[in-house]
């Protein structure tokens, strides 16, 4: 790939000159579509990343969000994908995700808490899905365990749509207050440039440019040398270091090295404080002799970050970097002009405006054809526990368990919700003390993260605003109240109309959702050309949100058995709205196509009034219904000491499978010894059905409409550990 | 009483345990190995974590570092020193304790909780327990198969230098309730003192009310106790 005709027309009209070669690979990797949004942008104005939480909203490292009535205590977020290195190289791609939006929470100058990955592969059943997903999760797993960052919840599909173009989306929460945080915005000429880390090398050239195209048959063996190889050993010392400079007040602003190495860190750092910069490229501390102008520039060497530093305090950051055995070179200063500008052994070898060079790329008005929903067209004659079975079965909807088990999610000891719940709920200690009832307890802070490619694949904007909708029901089950959002949109190869089209359609679902329920989208990264020779892949607009709650209770997802049961927010059950089983793992399983769910007609109020409910003493268990429907929610629940006897008798409100399988998301599964208190509280904002009761049986046993099913907890156990048994 | 939590380059249960350590009125504070074991130490605490990433073993960059000679010193003394999880594959690399602790039997890093068998409640660590009582601790290694030679293991076992083994919920040790295939299902011992003590399993992650159990607070009450 290299700079389009266009493009270099453009700039040789800027610069007056044909750009020199180290300008033009800058070019071509800031003006990728992975740096510079151009397909994407002009569709990202939907959001509504406003509130009065936001400190810092899009468009810097990681957003920053305050937390309520605590005075100041702020968590940052963040989200980026990773899924072009690692389908070429899964655990060094994976590794480096995770590596690189760690950084994006240390240029707010905050301190990382929580992870979060959402996951997509090829059909389970393929050897290369299953070599992908070993490698994936092992990556993840060697780079945040040995940080001492904790993963805490995320997701992990199955679809065809991502055989040739697997999808790693990692998100992280930090923790920073007021006086600590910086941003990556450079604030005074005269200051240096200090690069601080890992030593550069030839590694991850050309990463950006290599992201922003389709995946090509021979990736994993032409493009292993565009992906970077972590060493979460300086990541960590680099994680403390940075925690000592901001400690002592020492930097002034600060940005990450990632995409498109030093030229994209340093030259949109100063470009965003409206600056420019004189850099000497051999002042950078490499690990490899002879390096070229373009490659210091490009290099996209791990564990490196870029500080803005008064004079003064040079030598105190060089000191704090040699005790954590980093490296520190002094490679220029901020300087008024506005001029982006490198030496290369003192002669000039870039030399350009540094808001043109990131901000400069025009962009793309893609003509797209809008999605349509497909017929009905149901299976027929399948057998109840045959389907039951299928689907509590299928990898999508099964036990997790194999995946987060590798991961060390109780490290800094916070984690009062593992995962396997609805959502991560953690301790946040530091905020909130002063308001909480004893004076004592923080800020709950629940983590969920997600999307469904079933949804966004039969309808992609109805099925995007079902993952805001699923996703902030996590948040609610748990007791908390939803406070922000980042969003990874990942799409195929947007020249194409109907893949630009549904592109469209989830950007759209998502922002009209978290608009709806207020939930500012305060980030996120965009990620296209997820196109092989296999296709496009679905749509897939992963969420990763968080609410907060006084104090860190939150009601499990497992039943106590002690209370009775109850369905809220059913719209097909009420008879308001047709039953559907479109986007439902059901239809996956069986086949057959269908219009996606109904949703209700005010989640605002659904999620206002279930995290007050699950907030209630009464409540004794809460469970989101998603993935697999009522079936698959209930199976969920149950355990060896406490089981659930349910009946649903609905003969006109639809049929056995669609009250059990289909998908409509915004409900939620109630276990309480306050049934009537339920009723009243969602009286007006969502029907109410009444399931039965928990019991202590430690099975399942579900009629529905005359048809009945009994599974214990063994059997169900055995039929969710799908991923567990065929990977072990 | 203050116990010096060691920190090495890559440590990551670091502040963790001096949370745990403060909740419990133990004074404890963050020492950099370089900087050297502060004057008049009452306990050592090496904790969880990856220390020089894992390079070579688990534990054998760090155990060649200046600050565990002084470590040894202070153990020869009779100060407490408690190795949790890398802490201690640091122990038993550094000779504190004998044995090592090897890839685990699935080769994949394990974060889950497990019951444990306290096997003898007569050491500062196990004081606060009963002996057979069964006990709920975290784990969270790639590297926690205890492995030592026949001779020396039935030395361990006579000498009643085993702490915890790893059992199913009523106490029963057999190889089903083995995490990681630790030898005799053994999770943590004592050195040739009992004021020195390596566990796999993490007490410090079961010492805070706020997130749930606390029933590794007794283990952590040892710097007390010793």
């Amino acid at each position: 790939m290299s700079l389009s005709d266009a493009d270099h027309d453009l700039v040789v009209e800027e610069l007056g000159r044909e750009p020199t070669q180290a300008e033009a690979a800058l070019f071509e990797n800031l003006w990728s579509e992975h740096c510079a949004y151009r397909s994407s942008r002009p569709l990202l104005g939907a959001f509504d990343s406003e509130g009065d939480q936001v400190v810092v909203g899009p468009g810097d490292d990681a957003a920053v969000v305050e937390l309520p009535d605590c005075d100041g205590t702020y968590i940052t977020m963040g989200i980026e994908s990773h899924n072009h290195p690692s389908y070429v190289d899964p655990f060094d791609g994976a590794a480096t995700g995770v590596g690189g939006i760690v950084r994006d929470t240390l240029s707010m100058g905050a301190y990382p808490i929580a992870l979060a990955d959402s996951l997509y592969f090829g059909d389970f059943d393929r050897e290369h899905s299953r070599y992908l997903l070993e490698g994936v999760v092992e990556g993840i797993s060697h780079y945040g365990n040995c940080i001492g960052v904790p993963t805490v919840t995320g997701s992990a599909a199955f679809h065809d749509g991502y055989e040739g173009n697997p999808l790693v989306n990692v998100s992280c929460i930090g923790l920073v207050d007021e006086e600590r945080m910086i941003t990556a915005v450079a604030q005074q000429p005269g200051n240096k440039l200090v690069l601080v880390g890992n030593s550069t090398g030839r590694d991850g050239l050309g990463g950006a440019s290599f992201a922003s195209e389709d995946l090509a048959e021979d990736a994993e063996t032409e493009d292993r040398p565009a992906v970077q190889v972590g060493d979460p050993y300086t990541e960590k010392l680099l994680i403390e270091a940075n925690e000592q400079l901001i400690d002592e007040g020492l930097i002034e602003s600060a940005r990450d090295l990632g995409a498109a190495g030093l030229g994209g860190a340093s030259s949109e750092l100063v470009a965003k404080g409206g600056l420019g910069a004189e850099i000497e490229l051999t002042e950078v501390h490499e690990r490899e002799p002879n390096m070229n102008a373009m490659e210091y520039l490009l290099a996209e060497s791990q564990e490196r970050m870029c500080y803005e530093v008064a004079p003064e305090n040079v030598d105190r950051v060089r000191e704090i970097a040699d005790r954590f055995d980093l490296g520190a070179s002094v490679i220029g200063e901020v300087t008024d002009t506005g001029d982006y500008v490198c030496t290369f052994d003192g002669e000039t070898v870039v030399d350009c405006d540094a808001e043109f060079l990131g901000e400069g790329a025009p962009f793309n008005d893609l003509p797209f054809e809008e999605p349509t929903q497909p017929e009905r067209d149901l299976p027929d004659g399948v057998a109840l526990d045959d389907a039951f079975e299928s689907v509590v079965a299928s990898p999508n909807t099964a036990s997790k368990r194999w995946v987060y088990r590798q991961y060390d999610h109780e490290v800094q000891v916070r984690t009062a919700t593992p995962p396997g719940d609805d959502a991560a709920v953690l301790a946040v200690r530091e905020a909130g003390a002063a308001a909480s009832d004893d004076g004592e307890t923080g800020v709950g802070l629940a983590y969920t993260a997600g999307a469904d490619p079933n949804w966004t694949d039969t309808a992609p904007y109805e099925g995007a605003r079902a993952v805001a909708l699923e996703n902030a029901t996590n948040l609610a089950a748990k007791g908390t109240t939803p406070l922000a959002a980042v969003d990874c949109l990942n799409g195929g190869n947007p020249e194409k109309p109907e893949v630009y089209g549904a592109f469209k359609g989830i950007v759209d679902g998502l922002a009209d959702m978290c608009s709806t329920l207020d939930i500012p989208v305060v980030g996120g990264n965009v990620s296209l050309y997820n196109d092989s020779v296999a296709g496009p892949i679905p749509p897939t607009p992963t969420l990763a949100a968080v609410g907060t709650k006084d104090g860190y209770e939150a009601p499990p997802m497992s039943l106590s058995g002690e209370g009775e049961l109850l369905l809220v927010g059913a719209r097909a059950l009420e008879g308001d709205a047709e039953p559907r089983l479109g986007g439902s793992e059901y239809l996956t399983q069986f086949g057959g196509t269908d219009r996606f769910p109904t949703l209700l007609d005010a989640p605002d109020a659904f999620i206002e009034t279930l995290a007050d409910v699950a907030d209630e003493d009464a409540t004794l268990a809460t469970h989101d219904l998603s993935h697999g429907g009522l079936a698959v929610g209930l199976a969920e629940m149950v355990h060896e000491d406490a089981g659930a006897s349910v009946e649903v008798d609905a003969p006109n409100k639809g049929s056995v499978a669609e009250l059990l399988f289909g998908e409509q998301p915004g409900r939620v599964v109630i276990e309480t010894t306050d049934a009537r208190a339920v009723r009243e509280a969602f009286d007006g904002v969502a029907p109410v059905y009444d399931l039965g009761a928990a019991d202590d049986s430690g099975a399942l046993d579900l009629t529905v409409t005359g048809e009945s099913l009994s599974y214990d907890a063994d059997e169900i156990a055995g039929l969710r550990s799908t991923i567990t048994n065929e990977l072990e | 009483m203050t116990v010096a939590v060691v920190r090495f380059g890559g440590s990551n249960c670091d502040r963790d345990s001096v949370q745990a350590l403060s909740h419990l009125g133990i004074d404890a504070e963050l020492v950099w190995h370089e900087d050297g074991l502060p004057e008049d130490i009452e306990g050592v605490m090496l904790p969880g974590g990856f220390s020089y990433g894992d390079y070579l073993r688990a534990g054998a960059m760090a155990a060649r570092s200046p600050i565990m000679q002084e470590v040894r010193e202070v153990a020869a003394e009779g100060v407490p020193v408690l190795g949790v999880c890398n802490g201690a594959q640091i122990g038993c690399e550094s000779s504190l304790t004998p044995g090592a602790f090897t890839t685990n039997r699935s080769a994949r890093f394990q974060c889950e909780h497990v019951h444990l068998r306290v096997e003898n409640a007569d050491t500062p660590w196990t004081a606060a327990y009963d002996e057979g009582q069964v006990v709920e601790f975290p784990i969270a290694h790639g590297e926690g198969r205890f492995e030592i030679d026949d001779d020396r293991l039935e030395a361990l076992e006579a000498d009643d230098r085993i702490l915890f083994k790893y059992c199913d919920e009523s106490g029963a040790v057999h190889d089903g309730a083995n995490p990681n295939g630790s030898k005799h299902n053994v999770a943590g011992i004592t050195g040739e003192d009992d004021t020195v003590a390596v566990m796999m399993p993490h007490p410090e992650r079961v010492s805070l009310p706020d997130i749930g159990a606390v029933e590794g607070q007794g283990v952590l009450r040892g710097f007390a106790e010793a």
